[in-house]
């Protein structure tokens, strides 16, 4: 379960690699209880409602220098609410 | 409470009172995962512990075999208290915690930044160029009263009547039957000469937003807000100057790390997001009110569950070296602040205290050590973190 967490390293920045992968994130709105972790570790991603729960921003697509952010808003939640997609 | 018959098996008969638990618990914690992640005792009319992170997150998030009601466990049952939201469940819990979630959002609680900044530097300006001091009581315990009074609108004078309501009803409470509803009735007293004066005359203050605050057109009545004022009170004082003194109590012994925070500002959040995990102060507590089966183990209705979040903070198989302090550890979903639907709403508070606490402290005493000819004492039962720490200051 923990192994798999790469944050110095991701795809898309070897050289080799041509299919260019576009990241989002997405906070699951059930799971998430506002523990605002992702809010913290990466604010260009995340923001906050009223209440502190927290939700992608626009339509949750991940620049390139901020897919390391990403991860670590991912690995940093309690709740596992934040997904990262691929497409 | 020195009369306790002591535990001669962890498994079958804990007790989170006996003082080798509430001096080192991590071996105990390390020996039950092995041998019994599940372990229950008949002290407390019964009760269950797990000790895997997993098994505390699977009984966090089942709110329909375990209640809230009651949040501390306790040698009797006493009569029912509610201090909502924490001890409500499934379906009042979600609007009465909406009430107070927009005073405590991260953008809110930066409102108060300021004031705890001051209240900080009076404390650090007040310990001078002593050359010791008790880092529990001459700082870490005065912040956060400080801050909650201004929040909540009660004198900050009034400290200390609040920390001997909440070691009354936190610690002796847990055995002291009458002691425990001594301090609810005083509290309850308390807030109720609050609540009317601020009928009378409105001030900018939480309590006076307790009062105004409708849901679905209704007001809350004075026992709803005369708990949730207690809750604030003491939910919001000893679990943060527990975890602020935690951070010290480990800087004060790691020379390494308390220079390696100075020297890296940028580390302070990861810092005290595993300061958070190592330390973690609040054990909550579930009462089985559905009997159900948790990794094989019969939970039986009645009985109460010790839900330890520091205990969930340490399991190996969450938290690679769980014992060791890793300041820049980069995988960190710990429990601290609960998880589920009682996330601690006071979570961002806590945080801003911490890290302005130590930010502000470090600036002034980049240097300082336990002292080796007074020991630190610590606290017993719900929140775990020292009420003595003698320091040397200076190199």
């Amino acid at each position: 379960m923990l192994s798999c967490l790469s944050v110095r390293e991701h795809p898309g920045k070897s050289a080799g690699m041509s299919a260019t992968k576009i990241l989002k994130v997405r906070v699951d709105r059930e799971r998430c209880q506002g523990h605002a972790r992702c809010f913290a570790l990466a604010p260009e991603l995340f923001e906050l409602d009223q209440f502190g729960n927290g939700r992608e921003r626009g339509d949750g697509t991940v620049p390139t220098a901020l897919e390391d952010k990403a991860r670590l808003a991912q690995a940093n939640c309690p709740e596992m609410a934040v997904e990262i997609i691929e497409e | 409470m020195s009369t306790r018959p002591s535990s001669a098996d962890w498994s079958t008969d804990f007790d989170h009172l006996d003082p080798r638990w509430a001096e080192n618990p991590y071996p105990i914690w390390d020996e039950l995962r092995q041998k019994c992640p599940i372990a229950h005792t008949e002290r407390f009319q019964g009760a269950y512990f797990p000790s895997r992170y997993e098994d505390v997150r699977a009984i966090a998030y089942d709110t329909e075999h375990f209640s809230s009601r009651r949040p501390v466990v306790r040698e009797v049952r006493p009569p029912l208290i509610p201090a909502p939201p924490i001890t409500s469940d499934p379906p009042d819990h979600r609007p009465a915690k909406q009430i107070l979630l927009p005073a405590f959002t991260p953008e809110a609680i930066a409102r108060h930044e300021p004031c705890t900044r001051e209240i900080c530097r009076e404390l650090l300006g007040r310990i001078g160029d002593s050359k010791r001091c008790d880092g529990a009581v001459e700082y870490s315990q005065e912040i956060p009263v400080r801050v909650i009074a201004h929040m909540l609108g009660v004198p900050e004078q009034d400290g200390n009547l609040f920390r001997k309501w909440i070691k009354e009803v936190l610690e002796i409470g847990i055995t002291d039957f009458a002691v425990l509803m001594r301090a609810q009735g005083e509290m309850i007293g308390y807030f109720a000469e609050k609540i009317a004066a601020r009928r009378a005359r409105p001030e900018d203050d939480l309590i006076c937003y307790l009062v105004n605050v409708r849901v679905e057109d209704r007001p809350l009545t004075d026992d709803h807000i005369n708990g949730t004022l207690r809750l604030l009170l003491i939910a919001g004082i000893d679990t943060t100057w527990s975890a602020i003194g935690s951070c010290l109590w480990h800087l004060a012994q790691h020379a390494d790390d308390r220079r390696r925070l100075t020297a890296e500002q940028d580390l302070m959040n990861s810092a005290i997001e595993e300061f958070l995990r190592a330390y973690a102060p609040v054990t909550m507590a579930r009462e089985v009110v559905k009997e159900t089966q948790i990794a094989g183990c019969t939970f039986k209705t009645g009985h109460m569950v010790l839900l330890s979040f520091p205990a969930a903070n340490r399991d190996p198989a969450m938290f690679p070296d769980a014992d060791r302090v890793i300041l820049d550890r980069v995988q960190n979903r710990h429990a601290t602040f609960g998880l589920g639907i009682h996330r601690c709403v006071g979570s961002n508070l806590a945080r801003m205290e911490i890290r302005v606490a130590l930010t502000e402290w470090l600036a002034r005493f980049p240097e300082f050590r336990l002292d080796p000819d007074a020991p630190t004492t610590w606290s017993m039962g719900t929140v775990h973190g020292p009420r003595e720490l003698p320091l040397l200051l200076g190199a």
